[in-house]
């Protein structure tokens, strides 16, 4: 990218990918620039040759040497396949050691390049890609907001995402790298902001005819700041519970920034288990029912039409049966449960020393690897439930 | 127009009335405009009396070179299509700011970028790359026609089917809203109920079964019908990248088709493959499709390697430097282009080892791209470069591509790509590969062979017109966008609010333009030559002083393509003859077995296409009918058994004495 660098500069353009304001998204330019040098090493003899060669051997040159038959050597191959090569050795473990250090997982081990991280906790944010909107819930703070998100500067946030409707991803190009929002699934994050200010955060994966509207401003407060908007917020009036958050659910474009001063705490849980609606059945409990053997032929009896069924993502396939839904068998305390215990899934840190050279934790390897059991659904198979594979 | 949400469906026309007209004036002058064009057409062909002889002698025809040239046709009517869906959306993108809508809502300009990548890839680069390899690779070979002549013009007539189908999209209904992969949970029933994905999923499926058929038959031509002595290691370097192409292509097509069907059933049936609840998991999908859309880059571009293998070895007047290294090099693209498909969603949560992993590989594959690059770089070295068309069009590729793959790798780092991903910086990257390489190398092919194909030389003014516009015009286009990339702006935006981008829009526009103009130099180019042709007339069938057998031939090559099965003693057979000496081997002929044109394949292509359109819209019994009448028209097909004829020795005496003229006019050309 080296090149475009004092085009840009002449423009008087902020390349805020280049130039961001938060450690994560800073390394990750930082790797974007060595990449570049290092493949620059090669493809800049490369395009100098080839118009060097294209000029000394024009026909009309003939002072030029020509060798018609000359279409081999050893020597030159092994060069031509061995600096690629190499090149691509050192940018392979630049990439290896660089995507385990930056694994969006990953929690931050520094604030910036000259502060480790402290004692405190990450502040948890978790995160709702809504038909066109993003909703930030605060668990801590149990307050929520609508296409604004504030943040505390050099403190690092967690991210769980999820979405309610389509794939999408939450990208604020100047704090961290994307990450993908996908319905039914969780996703992490982590990131800092290292200077105060006002960014601009999108949705970087197509949505839906709303999606470029789909934007809204990440503010990096200090904390005094801070805690002065989780105050304005809590003030407010409103209650976000279930019914409220179907209600949000709606398509919708453009939609302002509001807050919410009340959150229903087992909100996000719902979102990712599906099962916001009143008389869902969660995919934690589907989950867990299926492991231990599922719920047999008494299954075909568990489901229900949908109360909504023209609800946006429902609709009757023109040759199959009308949408309908998973009751839930749960009580409610044992639901209120089963969502409790859902809420740690994000494992504790592990080890922070630094991940480079010698330190860098041995690879576990993809096949090597042992599925980490959900915590959800970790339950001891019975001895006389026939397994459900 | 809103997406209908309460369609009433009819038994006669299922859910197919009045709504389906699209109440966009930009869509109703993009119809006028087509209906007079094709109107015209349509008269043209009347006055001249030409339908029985379009139809006798090529859409019936089973002729390769016949077939290879309607493939091209198809390639750059569509392309004329995708290139207007481009200019749409760059006028869009610099128009919508400071509070503007622009001009295209965004249902329409949904449906635009969408219909931008699938005409794009499935219509212009797909038909363009099969069309080439369909011409060449049996007179590379010095064969007489490929393994399945009818299978090749079935092929042919599918892949027009399902381009028939995705225009059809723009007049009566819609297209797809989703991108042009259509991921699910957007592409699945609940978010998409309108017609706009099934025309998608029928408009692939029905070309893709085209494209594996025809895929399947150049495979088994390349492995079974090659010349005597030409063993594999002898096979010109574009019948290499032919090869694995077909391979990529046997692979993997069978992926992307599995793949739509899941997703028809969910769409149609109800099934859960994709969806959100009930077990459904749409990252299957996501994977599934990378598993066939990954090979997919290398099919394209693979073969436009071997042109330029064979055009820089034509022009420098030199042995391609490293032929082995050259193939095992393809054969490395080909193997590896299996395993890197996730680089495509990298920043899906899949952990810091699968990233890495598939990170590596995908670099690994710049290795042998750097090999292929070296190559062509060291058979410059020491050579006397003819600076044609086609030769300019490959120094052009080789300085453009580099840049493309440079940011290719740059994105194969996951980190990297955690902020590049989805940004306009991606959309310049392949871009620049796709114009830069696949285009280009296109390009350079047209001019190469046109000569071969019609017998006259293309306009050398006008190509370099053409060359130029296009190749200002790409980097005017696409420079921008890699900066804006790097600026965080991300792909698919309708409307923008931050002013300060509106000038690289700006740029980026002007490029779109010049490159309409390399478009249209291009159009005037074969307007000018086909006016001129007496003049830029080739008699030798040998204009470039080329290498490989093709250049044997008479130009155009007659019906048998040779009268006598060539022989290859070595590496570049046609040069190596010229080389020794060696003369047109002459009379006793015999007559050639050659086969015999049928309609069949219109007929059964034509009802493949109307089944898909039944399928879109719910018409079941059309559905049905078209669905049956296929399976008969199929039948009844292998119960013709006159399917061949003879070319008797008198015609091809009369054919080759007019060649035999025509070389003696030139002394010192020779002819095989």
């Amino acid at each position: 990218m080296v090149w475009l660098l004092p085009v840009m500069f002449l423009a008087g353009c902020k390349a805020v990918v280049l130039a961001p304001s938060g450690d994560i998204a800073a390394r990750q330019a930082e790797l974007l620039v060595q990449s570049t040098l290092l493949m620059l090493i090669i493809i800049v003899p490369v395009m100098a040759l080839t118009v060097w060669f294209a000029w000394r051997y024009r026909a009309a040159n003939r002072r030029a040497s020509y060798a018609p038959d000359w279409d081999h050597s050893t020597k030159l191959e092994l060069v031509i396949w061995a600096i690629p090569l190499l090149i691509i050795v050192c940018l392979g473990a630049l990439t290896w050691v660089g995507t385990h250090l930056l694994d969006p997982y990953r929690p931050l081990d520094r604030i910036d390049a000259e502060t480790p991280v402290g004692a405190a906790d990450p502040l948890p944010v978790q995160v709702v890609a809504l038909d066109w909107k993003w909703l930030f819930v605060y668990p801590e703070q149990g307050v929520a907001s609508v296409n604004e998100l504030a943040v505390p500067v050099d403190r690092p946030v967690r991210f769980t995402l999820t979405s309610a409707s389509v794939m999408n991803a939450f990208y604020i190009p100047a704090m961290a790298g994307m990450i993908y929002a996908m319905p039914g699934m969780q996703t992490t994050l982590h990131g800092v902001f290292n200077d105060e200010g006002t960014y601009q955060g999108l949705a970087s994966h197509y949505s839906g005819a709303g999606f470029s509207g789909m934007r809204f401003k990440a503010r990096a407060l200090d904390d005094a700041g801070f805690d002065a908007w989780v105050a304005q917020a809590a003030a407010g009036n409103e209650t976000l519970d279930r019914a409220r958050y179907l209600e949000l659910a709606q398509p919708s474009q453009s939609v302002p920034p509001m807050t919410f001063a009340q959150v229903d705490p087992e909100l996000f849980q719902r979102v990712v288990n599906r099962c916001v609606e009143q008389g869902r059945m969660c995919m934690a409990e589907m989950m867990a029912l299926d492991a231990q053997g599922g719920l047999g032929l008494a299954g075909i009896a568990n489901v229900a039409l949908l109360a909504d069924p023209d609800a946006r993502g429902t609709a009757r396939p023109v040759l199959g049966l009308p949408p309908f839904q998973v009751t839930g068998i749960c009580s409610v305390d044992e639901q209120a449960a089963m969502l409790a215990s859902a809420a740690p899934l994000v494992k504790a840190p592990r080890d922070l020393s630094p991940m480079r050279g010698r330190g860098l934790a041995a690879p576990q390897g993809i096949l090597g690897q042992r599925p980490d059991p959900d915590v959800l659904t970790r339950t001891v198979p019975r001895d006389d439930a026939e397994q459900n594979l | 127009m809103a997406i209908p949400t309460e369609i009433p469906t009819t038994f006669l026309l299922g859910r197919l009335d009045w709504n389906a007209v699209p109440q966009d004036p930009i869509v109703w002058a993009a119809g006028v405009v087509v209906a007079i064009g094709g109107a015209a057409v349509l008269w043209m062909l009347h006055k001249h009396r030409l339908w029985g002889w379009l139809w006798r002698e090529w859409f019936t025809s089973v002729d390769h070179k016949k077939i290879g040239i309607m493939y091209i046709v198809l390639a750059l009517v569509m392309f004329v299509r995708g290139f207007a869906d481009a200019l749409m959306m760059r006028l869009q993108q610099v128009l919508a700011f400071n509070g503007s809508e622009g001009y295209l809502n965004a249902h329409h300009y949904d449906q635009v970028f969408t219909a931008h990548g699938v005409i794009m890839i499935f219509f212009v680069a797909m038909p363009f790359v099969t069309g080439l390899m369909n011409y060449l690779v049996p007179l590379q070979i010095g064969a007489r026609d490929v393994s399945f002549p009818f299978l090749n013009n079935l092929s042919f007539w599918m892949t027009v089917g399902g381009a028939a189908l995705t225009m059809m999209s723009l007049f009566v209904g819609e297209f797809a809203q989703t991108g042009w992969l259509a991921f699910p949970p957007l592409s699945g029933i609940g978010y998409s109920p309108y017609v706009g994905v099934d025309y998608y999923i029928w408009g692939l499926q029905i070309a893709g079964v085209g494209t594996t058929l025809s895929g399947i038959n150049l495979l088994v031509t390349i492995v079974k019908m090659r010349a005597p002595g030409m063993t594999m290691m002898r096979m010109p370097i574009f019948t290499w990248t032919a090869l694995c192409t077909n391979v990529l292509i046997v692979a993997t097509f069978p992926v992307l088709t599995a793949t739509l069907v899941l997703l028809t059933l969910d769409r149609y049936v109800g099934t859960n493959f994709f969806t959100n609840d009930l077990g459904g998991n749409a990252m299957m999908y996501v994977n599934l499709i990378w598993i066939w859309g990954h090979p997919e880059v290398y099919i394209l571009i693979l073969p436009l390697f071997g042109v330029y293998s064979e055009v820089v070895a034509t022009f420098t007047g030199k042995r391609l430097f490293g032929y082995a290294s050259m193939v095992y090099a393809t054969v490395c693209i080909t193997i590896l282009s299996y395993l890197v498909w996730l680089h495509h969603f990298f920043t899906m949560g899949s952990g810091a080892s699968v990233n890495s992993f598939f990170g590596i590989t995908t670099m690994i594959i710049s290795v042998p791209t750097g090999a292929k690059i070296f190559n062509w770089l060291f058979t410059m070295y020491r050579s006397r470069i003819r600076f044609e068309l086609p030769m300019m069009w490959t120094i052009a590729f080789m300085l453009t591509f580099v840049i493309g793959g440079m940011t290719g790798v740059l994105l194969a780092v996951p980190p990297a790509d955690f902020v590049l991903h989805n940004s306009l910086f991606l959309v310049a990257h392949f871009h620049n590969v796709i114009i830069g390489g696949v285009l280009f190398g296109l390009f350079a092919a047209i001019n190469y062979w046109w000569p071969k194909a019609f017998g006259f030389r293309l306009d050398v003014f006008w190509g370099k017109v053409s060359f130029w516009f296009w190749v200002v015009g790409f980097w005017t286009a696409f420079a921008p966008l890699y900066i804006l990339g790097l600026m965080g702006v991300t792909r698919r935006m309708r409307v923008f609010d931050d002013p300060g981008l509106q000038i690289w829009f700006g740029i980026a526009a002007f490029g779109a333009v010049l490159i309409a103009i390399g478009i249209g130099a291009m159009f005037v180019q074969f307007g000018v030559s086909i006016r001129r042709r007496d003049r830029l007339r080739d008699e030798t069938g040998d204009p470039w002083d080329g290498r490989t057998l093709e250049w044997a031939t008479s130009s155009p090559p007659p019906d048998y393509n040779f009268a006598f099965t060539p022989v290859s003693h070595g590496l570049d057979t046609w040069w190596d003859m010229k080389r020794h000496g060696q003369t047109r081997p002459k009379a006793p002929y015999r007559p050639i077995h050659m086969p015999r044109n049928t309609g069949s394949g219109v007929v059964i292509a034509g009802l493949a296409t109307v089944c898909g359109f039944a399928l879109v819209w719910y018409i079941w019994w059309l559905a049905v009918l078209s669905f049956a009448g296929l399976v008969i028209g199929a039948v009844l097909h292998t119960f013709d058994y006159a399917r061949d004829y003879h070319i008797p020795a008198e015609d091809i005496r009369a054919t080759e004495a007019v060649r035999d003229r025509q070389l003696a006019a030139h002394p010192l050309a020779r002819g095989a």
